[in-house]
């Protein structure tokens, strides 16, 4: 890659109990003001991988670095500067307001006994405005939808100004608009600086908002590059250990589906690649065929 | 009916973020003037402008200046003020303990006692009522064993590995239960005439036998765990979210809430060594608090040590005053903090989910 990586992790290696791990030999670089991808099935080691990239679990074997720096040689609240992670989203037992929920993100900004001061809530303010948020800002975080509180922790993520935010599942239990809003609110957010790792099982959201896509499976990356080279059927196919389909218009994937099965476990033969010109044209309000 | 009364009110009272600035500030006022109030409360009744002269005297000179007659001054300092004292204290310290506890164990139902520092401070207060007798190694049996009971639970908890807050929560119900039994063992065998009824009245809790001499040990550890507990109010926020997003805005919660469990332990603690086993003031008095001020613990944290205070102030001041015998500290806590806790978790709509 032309660009220096902002981020990169080198032969990252980790087991939770010895002997089985479930990371090995990960190596993946990052570029500024990009959104990387992260694809791959349940339990192959996204969230371990994103854990260990942000700095809050140590791997067995391998460095991360970021700006060159090996991130285990900086104190706890200067990796934090640099460095946020974005959690999926749960109910916090406190009812914090959204306010006091993304003003959180200053803390590696604050010293031991420091509480946050004006110049820190104009940027919390700040950030809970580029999410779009800034009607619900006194509302609680536990009434809000979930759309809503991942867009909260995004801004949390923003307040914590790093340079790269790592973002777990960010689209999980949100609903078809809300997946779209979050992600075309971090895409935009890539042009300011901001680099984003995302962990998703929507191979369908990378084809539409990656600048790389990385794919893993078992522990293993076995894809990273640019989402026309890497959302291929042999990748995801092989990566999800079953048929999926990737369905192009021209030469553009647009979306990317399992294959059927006939009901007996047989899958059934690829859909043709998608012809916008076959398809008749869609009928307009009032039920006539548009000319 | 609060949301008519929000209606009508204005100014101050027109969102949520002023209504709870406008408690805040009340609340923090509200202990010094109480406290020199119910000083004059008593069999012995003193106007509380006798009382103010009596502190005024006690502070700048040491002694009466004769503007009030000296047995008013002696009941003000020897007397009441060592005991309203104590209440102060000892109900802000329970209170903002149970307030961390919650916020670093992260559940509303949990006070100081979780890791057994009240059923260990009890049964070495029995224990020592049983074999010593004297007042002052009673309160050093208490704060003694209210440490060893939480080191137990502490260190107990670190041979599992697995979810180490429901562990250690877990192990400090098992450790406390534990202490309770060897208490009751000890009352078992104690002799039911006269060191019976002494443990019985002690576990009870009460201010009756505080002297001048309980107040500085009390204060200075109080005081000190306060001021660190108020110093990490804004860290208390970020460890009640959980400990990788603690770990990912670049704390060390286990030290952390190593830290904070010490300071806690070393104040319940010693609060239970003077005042006996006071029940409640840990659990109702955070739920209070979040009702009027919000869960945000830069306001929470002052706000529980006001109305702690505030509220075994009161409880003590009843216990001596309504009845011609004193009604024990710990159950009068109890009669009044759990309808007081019922009807706040009616009303309270943004404290906690």
């Amino acid at each position: 890659m032309a660009i220096n990586p902002l981020l990169r992790a080198d032969s990252i290696t980790y087991a939770y109990m010895p002997g089985q791990p479930v990371l090995h030999d990960v190596s993946l670089a990052v570029p500024p003001n990009s959104a990387v991808y992260l694809l791959g099935h349940n339990g192959c080691g996204k969230t371990t991988l994103l854990e260990i990239l942000s700095g809050i679990r140590q791997p067995q074997g391998g460095t991360v670095q970021i700006g060159g720096v090996d991130i285990s040689r900086y104190p706890a609240n200067k990796r934090a500067q640099r460095l946020g992670l974005v959690p999926q989203i749960h109910m916090p037992v406190f009812a914090y307001t959204v306010r006091e929920v993304v003003v959180m993100g200053r803390t590696p900004h604050l010293s031991f006994l420091g509480t946050p001061g004006r110049h820190d809530y104009e940027i919390v303010d700040a950030a809970i405005e580029q999410v779009g948020l800034a009607a619900l800002r006194d509302r609680s975080y536990t009434e809000i939808s979930g759309g809503e509180r991942q867009l909260t922790l995004i801004a949390r993520g923003l307040a914590q100004q790093t340079d790269v935010l790592l973002l777990d599942e960010p689209t999980a239990h949100l609903d078809p608009a809300n997946q779209h809003r979050v992600l075309e609110t971090v895409s935009a957010l890539t042009e300011q600086n901001v680099a984003f790792v995302i962990s998703s099982h929507n191979p369908n959201s990378a084809l539409l908002y990656a600048d790389q896509v990385v794919v893993m499976k078992a522990g293993r990356i076995v894809a990273d590059g640019p989402p026309d080279r890497v959302l291929t059927e042999e990748v995801l196919s092989a990566s999800y250990d079953m048929p999926i389909e990737v369905i192009y218009s021209g030469r553009t994937a647009r979306a990317i589906l399992p294959r059927r099965t006939n009901g007996n476990g047989v899958h059934v033969a690829p859909l043709e690649s998608f012809d916008e010109a076959a398809i008749p044209p869609a009928p307009d309000r009032e039920g006539r065929a548009a000319s | 009916m609060i949301r008519t009364l929000n209606r009508r009110l204005p100014g101050v009272w027109a969102t949520a973020e002023r209504r709870q600035s406008a408690l805040y500030w009340l609340i923090m006022l509200l202990p010094l003037p109480l406290a020199i109030y119910t000083i004059g409360l008593g069999r012995y009744a003193i106007p509380t402008e006798d009382v103010v002269r009596a502190l005024v005297d006690y502070v700048t000179a040491g002694e009466n200046t004769s503007t009030q007659p000296d047995l008013a001054y002696n009941i003000v300092t020897r007397i009441r003020l060592p005991r309203i004292a104590a209440a102060l204290v000892i109900g802000a310290n329970l209170a903002v303990t149970g307030t961390a506890f919650q916020g670093i164990f992260r559940n509303p139902l949990v006070d100081s006692n979780i890791l057994g520092v009240t059923s260990g401070a009890g049964f070495g207060a029995a224990l020592a009522l049983l074999l010593l007798r004297s007042s002052f190694e009673v309160q050093l049996f208490a704060f003694v064993f209210g440490l060893v009971a939480v080191m137990l639970s502490y260190f107990t908890s670190r041979l599992y590995h697995t979810a180490p807050l429901l562990v250690l929560t877990l192990v400090g119900i098992l450790v406390g239960s534990f202490f309770s039994s060897l208490t009751s063992l000890l009352k078992y065998v104690a002799d039911p005439l006269d060191t019976l009824p002494a443990i019985t009245y002690w576990l009870m809790g009460g201010l009756t036998d505080v002297t001048r001499g309980d107040i500085p040990a009390l204060a200075i550890i109080s005081l000190g765990g306060m001021a660190f507990l108020w110093g990490v109010r804004w860290r208390l926020n970020v460890l009640s979210m959980g400990d990788n997003e603690a770990l990912a805005l670049g704390l060390n919660p286990t030290r952390l809430k190593l830290m904070i469990i010490v300071c806690s332990t070393l104040m319940t603690a010693m609060a239970v060594s003077v005042g006996g086993v006071i029940g409640w003031v840990g659990l109702v008095i955070p739920h209070a608090a979040r009702t009027l001020v919000g869960p945000d613990h830069q306001r929470l944290i002052p706000s529980t040590m006001a109305l702690g205070a505030v509220f075994l102030l009161l409880i003590d001041t009843m216990s001596r005053t309504l009845l011609p015998a004193e009604v024990p500290l710990g159950v009068f806590t109890g009669v009044v903090g759990v309808p007081l806790l019922l009807v706040i978790l009616r009303v309270n709509k943004t404290g906690w989910r």
